[in-house]
């Protein structure tokens, strides 16, 4: 399927979804019914911005909920606290995602295993930091993840906003283009003079920037934040750079599918909670609805090839 | 300007190459000057490609010198395994391998330069800038590699190197090519080229250099050459006339028969013939995909199959010699659920004497062997199975002429007993070796030569008819 | 391959090291001890690590996530259908296979039927399977019979009974690897999928087999892990998760697929009790515990890959 009718899949998915939760709840079809719904999505689609960055180079990254929830825990401590030395403590963490991104490339190490182990590393200075949930979130980030723009919600302004920047830099950017390049065939874009290891460096750091700006987003909405506040992240945000028309090897992710896909994960979770599903089932019914999304685009890429 | 023009873009002064005990290169003294076309030719392992990779300075000699006494700019390389990145589109590779196409309207610029070099070189190529990578044929992938390496990318194009760049394209497409690097040539820039189709060889090249044992063992210009002085100083018995007509056996009953029209009988080497990309590989692959199952083995296999893509089809990289022969026949020779190893051990060693596996011990890692031999391996996987049909994808693709000798005597011996060949193959002289061909045209089958019918026109009139019309 | 550059030996050199130095501390008291808590901790991560091991030799991007919510279902039902009553050991045992029946057939199914990469049909599969769990639980903590539970926590010849049974599938385990068809057929649809077929290899059954051996692994594991711990806790698997991928890579399989290393899984199964004891001993809090482990892990990765480089 060529690359712009990917995007088909997951916008028709949300919409669907959306249209289900209108008809079920018309109530939410407002402004604050919007902002609640897809408030808590802000923080998963930036998480899932940065995994896409991973799996763009044909990495996965398994430490990145154990990331978050640190980055969570020095926001609602140290940068509240002393803001210079948070704000230092923050940049130190993206540069080391950079750092582990140069190491990975040039041992040649099988990423899903440093991430694991990066993950008890991070969930380990996590537990140094807030043994116990507390903390609290700075001023001016509240009222950051808390302003109220007229007409679109903060939430769903948020989304496009990340959208639009990270389609900008990964698909029409001649850099990103070379990033992308990377996942496709890193043996030629080598050959062409590119410093492959810089280039991981770069995607590991971007994505270490966006995860750092999701636990920030998190505490912002959360006021709080503890050591497994965002152990869930790593999963939701595979599957939401998945349900987005990414796939794990070949560099082939979609920025705007990332984010779209992160929506519809958030939605799909409150969805269930107005079908007054039993709490046994809705994690299940997770599960169960991004089979059916995926059925959906084997369908239509079926129907695709064959016309 | 003209003394600049006489120096020579690249010389090589007694350069050698090891990779261990291994003397890939052994001392080499080579220049190429502009508006050189040098014809590079030897069997596999003879150096090439180290040579190659010298040049274009993937790494360094071990002694000896490689110089540009104009500078190292400009010096290109397009090879045989494609270096695209498939998910990128056409432009977009452009700018990969062009780091000065930056800031805002890039793709413009990117989508325009390779649209003019593509036109240049392949007119009427039909292939959009923007469409992705993976979405174009292996004929068209190979287009857009050639282009991005005659390609200006904010310099000059002044030395390209070109290794079996005809190996994917038809014979109308590779003419372009052929035509468009004597214009090169002949407005100065200089041409390696590398092929084991002698006949292009000779079409484009002003100097032929023959490499044998990491040696130059010839070094004159192209028309002090012939065909079989050629394959003589490779080191191997040329034979002039490649049919060996005699003892052709009269065929059994039929054994294959698909729905569209592919038939073969027992014993009968059959071929598919036509443009390279109609269909013929395609059509293998259902047969053979048809006559196996991926649930079930059964003791006794219907057909088998040797890859002409080695790495992406045939060869299993961890493993031994021994283990990638017996696959196929693990399950006929079990016992009870276990593997013969006694069995298999006897029928690796049958096999590497019967085909000649140029190693000491077959419990080597495959990879270890040079392409040919890796090539015979695949033979002898197939043939060592009691298979009464043999699907060959284009199999001598790239490989030497010594063991392509060797695997052609061996398949009439085996036809002889009464094993069916269907034979996919892009080199005309290898399809007239057959009993029955079926050219192939847009993915159906356009003729079915038999006997005295198969000749080089024919193939060609059945491949191109249509075309000429439309 | 010479004695000291096999893999798996790494993993066993780092348990000792790991051992010894926890001895340390006490200067040798104990030691038996500790052997025996690492056997038995050690055998549940060593059955879901085998069955691991056998998908990610099917090459990359096999995994099975799905392990956890396979032990705890395996484990709730079993239990379940027992009912705390003698005698039903057994029952029990047909039960939690079963289920690991069902959950590979369904996640194959997904795999196969609907092209899903098995990261994301094992992941997903998994939240259904955990719902199952929750919802066959509701919150009654059933104990294991007696006798069952006895055996779990049993031992023979001062070895764990848990740990003899993680031995024995470990030697079935390797003898389908090295000796039989099976075996060579995985290993070779591991190196390269396209060409085994080509080869004659049937891959589709080879994988099918494969995900159904990791969820039947997993469910014995999450039987006998539930009877040694008294009952079936929705949370019990949690923790086997990334166990049972890091066994594996510490013992010496290739992650890239087409090589595995069965001794290798036993010895980073030790090794990773051992570790997280050492640093227990040591007094270390929660924390550095994690970091500590985090850093053990990429240091033995990255030692196990500067050997194979060199080969």
């Amino acid at each position: 399927m060529p690359q712009r009718y990917r995007i088909l899949l997951p916008v028709v998915s949300l919409a669907v979804l959306l249209a289900l939760t209108f008809w079920m709840q018309p109530r939410a079809m407002s402004y604050f019914g919007l902002n609640l719904l897809f408030n808590l999505a802000v923080p998963i689609a930036l998480a899932t911005v940065a995994q896409m960055m991973i799996i763009m180079v044909n990495d996965i990254d398994l430490s990145l909920g154990a990331f978050v929830s640190l980055v969570a825990c020095v926001t609602a401590t140290w940068l509240n606290d002393a803001p210079l030395a948070g704000l230092l403590i923050l940049a130190a963490l993206v540069l080391s995602y950079a750092a582990l991104g140069a190491v990975i490339h040039v041992l040649d190490l099988p990423a899903i295993v440093v991430t694991l182990g990066m993950s008890f590393v991070w969930g380990g200075l996590a537990l140094f930091i807030l043994p116990t949930p507390g903390g609290a979130a700075p001023g001016w980030l509240r009222s950051l993840m808390t302003v109220k723009p007229p007409l679109i919600p903060m939430a769903v302004l948020a989304a496009i906003l990340i959208a639009a920047i990270t389609h900008l830099m990964i698909v029409r950017s001649g850099l990103g283009t070379v990033l992308r390049g990377l996942g496709g065939n890193a043996r030629s874009v080598a050959r062409a003079g590119w410093n492959v290891t810089a280039l991981k460096a770069l995607a590991y750091g971007l994505a270490g920037l966006f995860g750092v700006l999701a636990g920030m987003a998190l505490v912002g909405l959360t006021t709080s934040a503890d050591a497994n506040i965002a152990l869930r992240y790593t999963l939701l945000s595979i599957a939401g750079v998945i349900l987005g028309g990414g796939e794990f090897i070949g560099g082939k992710v979609s920025p705007v599918g990332a984010v779209i896909g992160a929506l519809t994960l958030t939605l799909a979770a409150s969805f269930l909670s107005f079908l007054r599903l039993s709490p046994d089932w809705q994690i299940g019914a997770q599960g169960a609805i991004l089979i059916l999304v995926l059925t959906a685009r084997l369908l239509f890429s079926r129907r695709g090839a064959a016309a | 300007m003209n003394g600049q023009d006489d120096a020579p873009v690249v010389a090589l002064t007694q350069a050698a190459k090891h990779f261990g005990p291994v003397r890939a290169l052994d001392g080499v003294s080579l220049q190429v000057a502009p508006g050189d076309c040098l014809g590079l030719v030897g069997h596999n392992g003879a150096g090439k490609s180290t040579l190659v990779n010298l040049i274009n300075g993937t790494f360094g000699p071990s002694s000896g010198t490689v110089d540009f006494p104009s500078g190292a700019g400009g010096v290109r390389s397009v090879f045989q395994e494609l270096s695209l990145c498939p998910n990128l589109t056409v432009a977009e590779n452009l700018r990969v391998s062009h780091p000065g196409l930056k800031g805002i309207g890039w793709r413009r610029a990117a989508r325009a330069e390779i649209g003019a070099t593509l036109d240049a070189i392949f007119p009427g190529h039909g292939i959009d800038p923007d469409a992705e990578i993976d979405r174009l044929s292996i004929a068209e992938r190979q287009m857009v590699e050639i282009a991005i390496g005659f390609a200006p990318r904010g310099g000059r194009a002044r030395l390209v190197i070109l290794d079996e760049p005809t190996s994917s394209l038809d014979e109308g497409i590779a003419r372009q090519l052929l035509a468009h690097v004597r214009g090169f040539c002949a407005a100065g820039g200089a041409v390696i080229f590398i092929s084991h189709m002698l006949g292009e060889v000779f079409a484009v090249a002003s100097r032929i250099v023959v490499l044998k044992d990491g040696r130059v063992v010839a070094d004159r210009p192209a028309a002090e050459f012939t065909r079989a002085g050629l394959l003589d100083a490779m080191g191997h018995v040329a034979t002039e006339a490649v049919a060996q007509q005699a003892a052709r056996t009269v065929p059994g009953e039929v054994v294959i028969r698909t729905p569209e029209g592919l038939e073969a009988r027992r014993g009968e080497v059959v071929g598919l013939s036509g443009l390279a990309g109609h269909g013929q590989a395609a059509a293998l692959a259902r047969l053979y995909l048809a006559q196996t199952s991926s649930w079930r083995a059964g003791r006794g296999a219907r057909a088998v199959f040797v890859a002409g893509d080695r790495g992406r089809d045939g060869v299993l990289p961890l493993w031994s010699i021994l283990r990638n022969v017996s696959i196929s026949v693990l399950r006929r020779d079990a016992r009870r659920g276990l593997v013969d190893r006694a069995a298999e051990r006897r029928i690796a060693g049958d096999w590497r004497g019967r085909i000649g596996i140029r190693t000491e011990d077959v419990t080597n890692p495959i990879l270890s062997l040079s392409g040919g031999n890796q090539q015979k391996v695949l033979f002898a996987r197939a043939l060592a199975s009691d298979a009464p049909v043999v699907v060959m994808d284009d199999p001598m693709r790239g490989v030497d002429v010594g063991t392509k000798q060797d695997v052609y005597a061996l398949i009439r011996a085996e036809a002889a007993r009464g094993r069916t060949f269907l034979w996919y193959s892009t080199e005309t002289e290898e399809v007239c070796q057959c009993d029955r061909v079926f050219v192939f045209r847009n993915g159906r089958i356009s003729a079915e030569l038999t006997g005295d019918g198969i000749t080089e026109e024919r193939i060609l009139e059945a491949s191109f008819e249509m075309q000429e019309a439309s | 391959m010479s004695g000291l550059a096999k893999p798996w030996l790494w993993a066993w050199l780092a348990a000792a090291l790991a051992f010894g130095a926890t001895l340390a501390l006490t200067s040798g008291r104990g030691a038996g001890e500790l052997a025996y808590a690492a056997m038995s901790f050690g055998a549940f991560a060593a059955i879901v690590g085998l069955g691991q091991m056998l998908v990610i030799t099917l090459g990359p991007g096999n995994v099975d996530l799905s392990i956890p919510a396979t032990m705890t279902l395996a484990g709730t039902l079993a239990l379940k259908v027992m009912g705390g009553e003698p005698g039903t050991a057994w029952i029990g045992l047909a039960v939690a296979l079963a289920a690991g029946l069902g959950v590979g057939a369904a996640n194959f199914a997904l795999i196969w039927l609907l092209r899903l990469p098995p990261i994301i049909a094992t992941l997903a599969a998994s939240l259904v399977y955990q719902s199952l769990a929750i919802w066959s639980n509701r919150g009654l903590r059933i104990k294991p019979p007696p006798g069952l539970a006895d055996f779990a926590t049993g031992r023979v010849l001062g070895v764990p009974n848990v740990a003899w049974v993680a031995l024995a599938l470990a030697a079935a385990t390797w003898l389908m690897l090295e000796r039989s068809v099976w075996g060579r057929w995985l290993l070779a649809s591991g190196q390269n999928l396209r060409a085994a077929r080509l080869a004659g290899v049937p891959v589709q059954a080879v994988r099918a087999a494969t995900y159904l051996a990791v969820a039947v692994f997993a469910g014995l594991a999450g039987y006998l892990l539930a009877s040694f711990s008294g009952g079936a806790a929705l949370n019990m698997g949690t923790e086997y998760l990334l166990m049972s991928i890091a066994v594996v890579v510490i013992g010496g399989s290739s992650i890239a697929g087409g090589n595995s290393n069965v001794p290798g899984v036993l010895g980073a199964a030790l090794f990773m009790f051992l570790v997280v004891s050492m640093l227990n001993s040591y007094g270390a809090g929660a924390g550095l515990r994690n970091v500590l482990t985090g850093a053990i892990i990429i240091a033995i990765v990255i030692a196990a890959s500067a050997r194979r480089s060199r080969q």
